[in-house]
């Protein structure tokens, strides 16, 4: 079977600093891939090079077996491609409503109508998304009131608007309370087995990756240093000596 | 070849005046990030002060004296402006910098007019450089030689400057890394007024030595800033050594033209002396599209607290189609109640306020600095003129106008979405500036400084009354459309842009396209107010795409209040008002215009009817409270 996204030799650097050097791995279709290392390991860096908003220096990324590399991050989005951000990123002077409302006019070609009122778009639609995320009572509030667990499940909507093929989350659970933790990423994982989605997502928080992920790759200083299922990667030596004194694995 | 040796010395010599004020721009940019329109302004005065010391005393002390004295006069200038103003605007939106400083520039151009009146001044020539010394068997002036050593000893003195003391490291750390500075424990609000009135005393310095080259004038200030922006942006913000190789280019590019003289080319007689400032833009943007950040600039973080006051816009409610039918009964009803007088400037008020609003949406919506709007309503007002000239009837002259501006925009908006920032908006000024010289210097075609005159609507609407209700037809089609634009789709996926770039570009859109197309309908409506504007005046000069139209429309919009609906036509009714009251009383109206902008920068930087807003958003929520 052709992996929903296969990563091959991807490498990119800032100047002198090697982000990501050279990594191979894939993910498929239903399956959650947890991506984790310690702080500046390159998962940022992996997401930028995979949803096209950076171009790697080298290697290639295919989304069922189609060469994506380089492609613009508009481009990604129309072939379901769908991310969300680590520094959570919304559009502040709109309401939450909106927010997923203008994704969907985009998935949907007529985000550039101008014989239309924008709010009377996919309104529907829209709330079912918010329903599943559980913001469904601080629908029309503005989004910058909102705090920020509420703006990663924003986000979690926004991008499930896209009806992805590929979903990427980066940490989409900071700065939550556990159960929220446990609501949102079940949330993530149902929509990931039932609509045959990929999800490759990364996490700080080890509950949360050893209870939701399918599979774990974990990098080290641009590295892949270790995959496999939990138990495996639980159990790997170099890992342990990764995350040593930081966190207990 | 002795003739393209020579124009290479002419131009080098030309470059060290131009390197001069353009470094000194060029670190006050990097350091506090202020775009500093007064800066051509310090340029013209430090040639004022040269004048005056070096007349005074009339000897070699009098004129290096002066220079001295020029450069030294404005710096301290530079720091009562930078401690009394400038420091109390570094957080505000880049936008409203820019007002604040263009309003220095009026005071300080009618401050110049008071003191030293209006005639321009001949200064005297450099004493012991008055001779010439033969070079390639041509005469060459000796203080043009000077000039030349001068501009790159400057560099090096500048360069070592820069490298070897204290204060050349902070500058370099607030130049490239603001927390660091921070970090550093430095004092910050002294380096920052250390480096402007370096820079200010670059500025008068570089203008003094421009004193026996070309006489003292009045309009010097937005000569010089055009040149300055070019040579900032092409070599890149905060370089020393970008604003030396950039100046050394311009100058030389310009001498070349004027070298050249007359050529015929594809059967057209082409005036290359004349086409100096569009041949400078023209590398301008070139380089820009190869070197967005220009040749030696990195790119910039702008962190900056453009807060966004804008509240969630959704649909208009019953009472805001309920004001706007009120409204528009009134406005149609003006002209039953007062005199013609007011008919005159209303329709002024009617055209200003389309021009303000079609630049809000550039500025508003899609969050994008234009410093050069008026490009847009000058080809719009030329275009409706020249067709009406050639036998054109009044509607097929204005959709000609409209035509070619919305041509212009799509082709300039091209360049500009490219870029990001502080170089978009300084290209937009740049291409608005190309349209001027274009407009002022082919005689044969626009008629040069004098204009096209005798524009006339039909026998209809002579009528002022008639043309009133025309120009409330046709502008207030066009306020509509832009408010419209702003509750589609379209106009979400605008602001999606400007919110968030990443997310808007994460979610599909192409957001440069998309500013594209804002930058191509605001183009074309700020070209449907200068094509009404040609015909309600009879007669157009190259003022309707100056720098300061721009910079009035700018004014209007952040008068009114940034990315509100009515802002823009409240802007331009009060701007419109006030600019008319004031001109009929005072000689000196400018300074008094930019005295009244300052205040409200400073006072109310959310402009009138954004304050109402908070004002009435507070006071429903004390009393929800
Ligand atoms: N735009 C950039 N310019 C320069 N360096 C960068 C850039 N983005 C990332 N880096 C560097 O690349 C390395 C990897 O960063 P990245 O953000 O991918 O790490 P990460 O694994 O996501 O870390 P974290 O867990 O903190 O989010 C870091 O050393 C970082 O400083
Ligand atoms: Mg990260």
């Amino acid at each position: 079977m052709t992996p929903a996204l296969d990563i091959l030799g991807l490498k990119k650097s800032f100047g002198g600093v090697a982000a990501v050097k050279g990594i191979d791995f894939n993910v498929n279709a239903g399956e959650a891939v947890a991506l984790i290392g310690p702080n500046g390991a390159g998962k940022t860096t992996c997401f930028n090079l995979i949803n096209g908003q950076l171009k790697p220096d080298a290697g290639s990324v295919s989304l069922f077996g189609e060469n994506i590399t380089s492609r613009s991050p508009e481009a990604l989005f129309r072939a379901g491609v769908a991310r969300t951000f680590q520094i959570t990123a919304t559009f502040a002077t709109m309401t939450v409503r909106e927010n997923v409302q203008l994704a969907l006019m985009s998935h949907n070609g007529s985000a550039t109508k101008v014989f239309c009122f924008a709010t009377s778009q996919h309104a529907a639609r829209a709330d079912v998304l918010l329903n599943d995320v559980g913001l469904q009572s601080q629908s029309s509030r503005p989004c910058a009131e909102l705090a920020y667990g509420d703006l990663k499940r924003l986000e979690l909507a926004v991008a499930l608007a896209n009806d992805p093929r590929l979903l990427l989350m980066d940490e989409p659970t900071a700065g939550m309370s556990p159960q929220e933790r446990d609501g949102l990423m079940q949330l993530a994982l149902t929509v990931c087995r039932e609509r045959k989605l990929a999800l490759l997502f990364t996490e700080h928080d080890m509950d949360v990756v050893f209870k939701f992920a399918d599979r774990i790759i974990v990098m080290n200083r641009g590295r892949l240093i270790a995959q496999g299922r939990p138990d495996e990667v639980r159990a790997n030596e170099e890992v342990r000596k990764v995350y040593l004194g930081s966190t207990h694995v | 070849m002795t003739a393209l040796l020579v124009q290479t010395l002419n131009g080098l010599a030309a470059a060290s005046s131009l390197f001069l004020v353009a470094v000194g721009l060029s670190l006050i940019f990097g350091v506090t990030r202020i775009v500093n329109f007064a800066h051509g302004s310090f340029y013209m005065l430090g040639v004022y002060i040269a004048y005056s010391v070096a007349t005074y005393f009339g000897n070699a002390f009098g004129f290096w004296g002066g220079v001295l004295a020029a450069g030294v006069a404005v710096a301290l200038l530079g720091v009562i402006v930078e401690v009394a103003i400038l420091r109390r605007i570094y957080a505000a939106p880049e936008l409203l910098q820019l007002i604040a400083t263009f309003a220095l520039v009026l005071i300080i151009k009618d401050a110049a007019l008071y003191i030293w009146g209006p005639e321009d001044l001949l200064g005297p020539r450099a004493p012991g450089f008055t001779g010439a010394v033969e070079i390639f068997g041509r005469p060459f002036p000796t203080y043009d030689l000077l000039l030349i050593v001068l501009g790159v000893a400057m560099l090096f003195a500048l360069t070592t400057f820069i490298k070897r003391t204290r204060f050349g490291l902070l500058l370099r750390a607030a130049t490239e890394d603001r927390e660091m500075t921070d970090a550093l424990g430095v004092n910050q609000k002294l380096l920052f007024t250390a480096v402007f009135a370096l820079g200010c005393f670059l500025a008068g310095f570089g203008g003094a030595l421009q004193l026996p080259r070309e006489p003292a004038t009045l309009n010097m200030d937005l000569n010089i800033i055009a040149d300055v922006f070019v040579v900032v942006v092409i070599g890149g913000l905060g370089s020393l050594y970008g604003a030396f190789v950039a100046a050394v280019i311009i100058s030389l590019v310009k001498a070349y033209c004027i070298g050249l003289g007359n050529v015929a080319m594809f059967g057209v007689e082409f005036e290359f002396s004349k086409l100096t400032l569009v041949a400078e833009f023209i590398v301008m943007a070139l380089v820009l599209v190869f070197k967005p950040n220009g040749l030696f600039g990195r790119p910039f973080s702008h962190p900056r607290a453009s807060e966004v006051i804008e509240t969630p816009i959704g649909k208009p409610s019953n009472v805001q189609y309920a004001t706007l039918l009120v409204g528009l009964m009134l406005a149609a009803s003006l002209p039953l109640v007062f005199d013609e007088y007011t008919s005159v400037l209303a329709t002024d008020v009617l055209i200003f306020a389309l021009f303000a609003a079609s630049l809000g949406l550039i500025i508003g919506t899609a969050g994008l600095g234009s410093f050069g709007h008026a490009a847009y309503f000058g080809l719009g007002a030329y275009g409706a003129a020249l067709a009406a000239k050639a036998g054109f009837g009044f509607a097929p002259s204005l959709v000609c106008g409209v035509a070619l501006s919305l041509t212009a925009s799509i082709v300039f908006g091209w360049f500009c979405v490219r870029l990001s920032g502080t170089y978009m908006a300084m290209l937009t000024l740049a291409f608005a500036q190309i349209v001027w010289s274009i407009v002022f210097q082919w005689d044969a075609v626009t008629g040069g400084s004098n204009g096209i005159v005798g524009v006339w609507p039909p026998e209809l609407f002579s009528d002022r009354d008639n043309f009133y209700w025309l120009a409330l037809a046709l502008c207030g089609a066009g306020v509509l459309f832009c408010w419209w634009i702003v509750y589609t789709p379209l106009g979400y996926a605008l602001r999606a842009s400007r919110d968030s770039q990443v997310k808007a570009h994460a979610i599909g859109l192409s957001v440069m396209r998309l500013q594209w197309a804002a930058f191509a309908l605001a183009g074309a409506l700020g070209g449907v107010a200068g094509a009404i504007y040609a015909f309600s005046k009879g007669s157009i000069s190259p003022d309707v795409s100056a720098i300061p139209r721009s910079v009035d429309a700018l004014v209007m919009v952040l008068l009114g209040g940034i990315n509100t609906l009515l802002g823009p036509v409240v802007g331009a009714a009060v701007f419109t008002w006030l600019q008319d009251t004031l001109a009929r009383s005072t000689e000196y109206w400018r300074a008094v215009l930019g005295a009244i902008i300052l205040l409200l920068v400073m006072v109310f930087p959310k402009g009138i009817v954004g304050s109402i807003q908070s004002l009435t958003a507070s006071m429903k929520k004390r009393s929800a409270a």
